[in-house]
């Protein structure tokens, strides 16, 4: 069996504390992961420094040039891992063991991550607005319009406690290596694969190694990364975001709240929509944040309804190595137990209709994990609780609302998608502050533009935009 | 012994001496505690229920599990005098607690156990490390708990002074179900501000007693200002309070320590116990075992025992898993069999302690997700 160590700033650590990494179908052990402790990585913060120092000692243009490299070794090549070596099928497999995604989605979800590496110096130049990265690099540099601009770094390393089912959101922490930041990062326990994957392919295309710590570990490891790093993100529920809400040092990434938003004037043509509602509830089984789970608009919903569950009511689960597999596993059976009663509920309130009831049992459980098969839902107002409901499996309410009251009822959107022609009413979601993703036209929530920012733009969170005046200096010359 | 038996195993003629006593031990306390001339309200009401008369029937310990299980609850709540031995009576008296963060916390009352059990400590403590006469820092939790008072009689009975800071483990835990986390960074910060401050202020202080938790942030704190706890003067560290694990006592050993005690000086010998029982002492940790952890209790005033999970009367094989079951026996306080609210493996008998030890202690697998550990 497959030995994880911890790495410390690019060195493994054989930690006499394991944590074992099982099949969720078959019980089947994967890979043992040495653990550490927060106090542990609260002395490595000390020399957190030597990460950037390490960094900055290789020119940007090199640097990119090496990541490009190591998406290449990520995306074809076997990787030195732990104590052994991965092949790239390997990886998928053992992604989907651990998480219960579909193999093909685990496969997704790798080339997305390959794609904003490849991608990496367009990606910059569009985060940075084309500024020229040797202005990050050393502090400070000339604009281009005979204007001085300094962005200062705000921390020698990124920290990220990183989630467990979902491997698409590494895309967020990749681009911080070029901009010559170190990372911490946390893996989740059941997704260390893409993290540690990814640090052998930096590591092998030449990235200094003391540029990376990977520390698997309990609460008190997570807690100690975001106390300790001056800049961190975080995967968690509303609850984290919420506690983190407000603090400069911290990026909370939680529910999406995703939605698509059906205009008056392209509401009777729905059905040329049915596609991009399917795909943005569906895709990578409903488990993003990018996912849709909320369809609002102020007639037909039930027939929206009716159609969606047509559609997807009747998705079997297929294995996770079936091309066509279409659901994620609850590898924590209980989770799927749990998540059904709190649907149950919200099912419980007057005006909400269950479109997928007539297409069989909607949780499955097997030996050792669980299934929920997609959901539709009606609510007949923004007033049930349903409509600001968000769940790890391909669920959507349809809710009917007049599109008036439409933006100050929908509560935090991550994703806004707006089927709208509607000049005036463009013009208000544009405004509409609670929305941070806004596609105003026919673009599925799942399907992000990488040269976009997400939830804030990387480089604001990283660097800080600051007053830089250089004068001439004269230094008199000393007489020998 | 046989060729693969680790040295340090006991050998047949001391376990068979250690077992006697046990035995002896057992006998004399049952008698002591529910005789009407000297035994607690607590238990000589208790004797009412029983089915059987604990002054004829328990001749040696194993008689001890014809007793129903010790339940903790009955620490819950008054009137604490009921625990109070008549043949103690007009002694001055302490009053222990454990628990408490919201409810009623479990009282012990205490006379003189704990001086007992930390006087026999000290005599297992290597004077090398912990020398004789030197000053003492107690950092943890005081209050209503036993702590401070008995890592000050330890000191004082080994000549030395001990400074005292303290941390409130009731609002730690507060703080973390709050998720005010920035509260119980200043809240610790606070206490390792204290120690270092007396550290630094030439009392020569040399030992102390602190948690895990505290020990790893007195660490940090003393690397912010370039220095450390070998560099310090500290040359004996007694920890307890929190689960211990073999890979945290090597991460302390090696990285906050200095490395081994023959290298760096400072020695740190971990401890198992709670205000029901004594203190349990253990073997010495080293990287030769990868740092198991494993712990004997005072016999004959305490004894562990790793039962079967489902059959508590039982003991597990050694080497074996099961939930720990502890017995107190002093003239003050009679426990016949209490089950922790944790597990761990049974050990053999050392030559130091010729008796059954556990290592590998961690919460008890049925309550681990609903127990906060390790808060402080």
């Amino acid at each position: 069996m497959l030995t994880i160590n911890p790495i410390r700033w690019g060195k493994q650590y054989k930690s006499l504390d394991f944590q074992e990494v099982f099949h969720f179908d078959t019980g089947e052990p994967i890979a043992k992961i040495g653990q550490v402790n927060g106090g542990m990585v609260e002395m490595d913060m000390r020399k957190a420094a030597n990460a950037r120092k390490a960094l900055r000692s290789i020119p940007t243009p090199e640097l990119i040039a090496r990541c490009k490299r190591a998406a290449h070794l990520f995306e074809h090549e076997t990787l030195p891992l732990g104590d052994g070596q991965q092949t790239v099928d390997e990886f998928i497999h053992q992604q989907s063991a651990s998480t219960g995604l579909p193999e093909h989605m685990c496969r997704n979800n790798m080339q997305k991550n390959c794609f904003v590496l490849s991608n990496i110096d367009t990606i910059l130049d569009a985060l940075t607005r084309g500024l020229a990265l040797d202005i990050f690099s050393k502090g400070y540099g000339e604009e281009g319009r005979n204007v001085t601009v300094s962005y200062q770094c705000q921390t020698p390393v990124l920290g990220a406690v990183l989630p467990n089912n979902s491997p698409g959101v590494h895309t967020l922490w990749l681009p911080a290596v070029p901009l010559q930041v170190g990372l911490v990062l946390k893996p989740g326990s059941q997704e260390p694969w893409t993290p540690y994957r990814m640090i052998s392919a930096y590591i092998e295309a030449g990235i200094p190694a003391e540029a990376f710590c990977l520390y698997p570990g309990g609460h008190d490891v997570g807690s100690t990364i975001m106390n300790k790093c001056s800049r961190s993100m975080i995967f968690g529920s509303a609850h984290t975001v919420e506690q983190y809400s407000g603090n400069p040092r911290v990026q909370a990434h939680g529910p999406g709240f995703s939605k698509i938003l059906i205009g008056d004037d392209v509401v009777d043509h729905w059905e040329d929509y049915l596609d991009l509602m399917v795909e943005s509830v569906l895709s990578n089984s409903g488990r993003s944040c990018i996912n849709c789970s909320g369809i609002w608009a102020s007639r037909h919903t039930k027939a929206i309804g009716e159609a969606l569950a047509a559609r997807m009511g009747a998705i079997e689960i297929l294995p996770p190595t079936d091309p066509k597999a279409a659901l994620a596993a609850f590898t924590n059976p209980q989770m799927a137990k749990g998540t059904f009663a709190m649907v149950q509920q919200d099912l419980a309130e007057a005006g909400v209709t269950d479109m997928t009831a007539s297409f069989g049992e909607r949780l499955v459980e097997r030996e050792r994990s669980a299934y929920l098969r997609p959901m539709v839902v009606t609510a007949d107002s923004p007033q049930r609780g349903v409509a600001m409901k968000e769940y790890m499996f391909p669920f959507v309410s349809v809710v009917q609302c007049s599109q008036k009251d439409m933006i100050k009822s929908i509560g935090p959107t991550l994703v806004g998608t707006a089927l709208t022609a509607d000049e005036a009413w463009i013009d208000d979601l544009t405004n509409a502050t609670h929305i941070d993703r806004l596609n105003i036209g026919p673009m599925p929530t799942s399907r992000l533009n990488w040269l976009q920012p997400h939830e804030g733009n990387l480089i604001d969170f990283l660097f800080r935009s600051r007053a830089y005046q250089i004068v001439p200096m004269r230094v008199p010359q000393t007489v020998g | 012994m046989t060729a693969s038996s680790p040295a340090w195993l006991a050998t047949t003629e001391q376990i068979a001496t250690a077992k006697q006593s046990l035995d002896q031990h057992a006998y004399e306390s049952v008698q002591w505690h529910f005789h009407d001339s000297t035994g607690s309200p607590f238990w000589l009401e208790k004797k009412k229920e029983l089915k059987f008369d604990p002054l004829k029937e328990v001749k040696v310990f194993d008689d001890l599990k014809k007793f129903p299980e010790f339940e903790d609850e009955w620490l819950r709540g008054g009137p604490i005098n009921r625990w109070i031995p008549k043949g103690l009576l007009g002694k001055p008296t302490y009053v222990f607690e454990t628990g408490g963060t919201t409810g009623i916390p479990k009282s012990r009352m205490v006379i003189d156990d704990f001086r007992i059990d930390y006087e026999l400590f000290s005599h297992t403590l290597p004077d090398e490390y912990f020398p004789k006469g030197s000053n003492w820092l107690m950092l943890g939790p005081s209050g209503p708990r036993r702590l401070r008072l008995a890592i000050e009689h330890l000191c004082q009975y080994r000549g030395g002074i001990c400074f005292c800071i303290d941390l409130d483990p009731r609002w730690v835990v507060k703080l973390i179900k709050k998720g005010w986390m920035e509260h119980l960074e200043e809240y610790k910060r606070h206490c390792i501000d204290q120690a270092i401050t007396i550290l630094t202020a030439n009392h020569d202080i040399k030992c102390m007693f602190t948690t895990p938790k505290l020990l790893e942030s007195l660490a940090a704190g003393l690397a912010e200002k370039d220095t450390s706890i070998q560099e310090i003067g500290i040359t004996g560290i007694f920890s307890g309070g929190t689960e211990f694990t073999p890979q945290w006592t090597r991460f302390c050993v090696e990285e906050l320590l200095g490395g081994p005690a023959e290298e760096s000086g400072v020695y740190m010998t971990p401890t198992y116990g709670n205000t029901l029982m004594g203190l349990a002492c253990s073997r010495p940790v080293i990287l030769e075992e990868d740092y198991t952890i494993a712990y004997y209790a005072p016999q004959p005033r305490a004894v562990v025992e790793v039962v079967d999970f489902d059959d508590h009367t039982k003991v597990v094989g050694y080497g074996e898993t099961g939930r720990v079951k502890l017995y107190t026996m002093t003239k003050e306080f009679f426990v016949p069999g209490f089950l922790e609210r944790d597990e761990g493996e049974r050990e053999m008998p050392y030559t130091k302690y010729p008796w059954d030890g556990v290592s590998g202690v961690r919460p008890y697998r049925a309550f681990a997700s609903s127990t906060t550990v390790g808060v402080y």
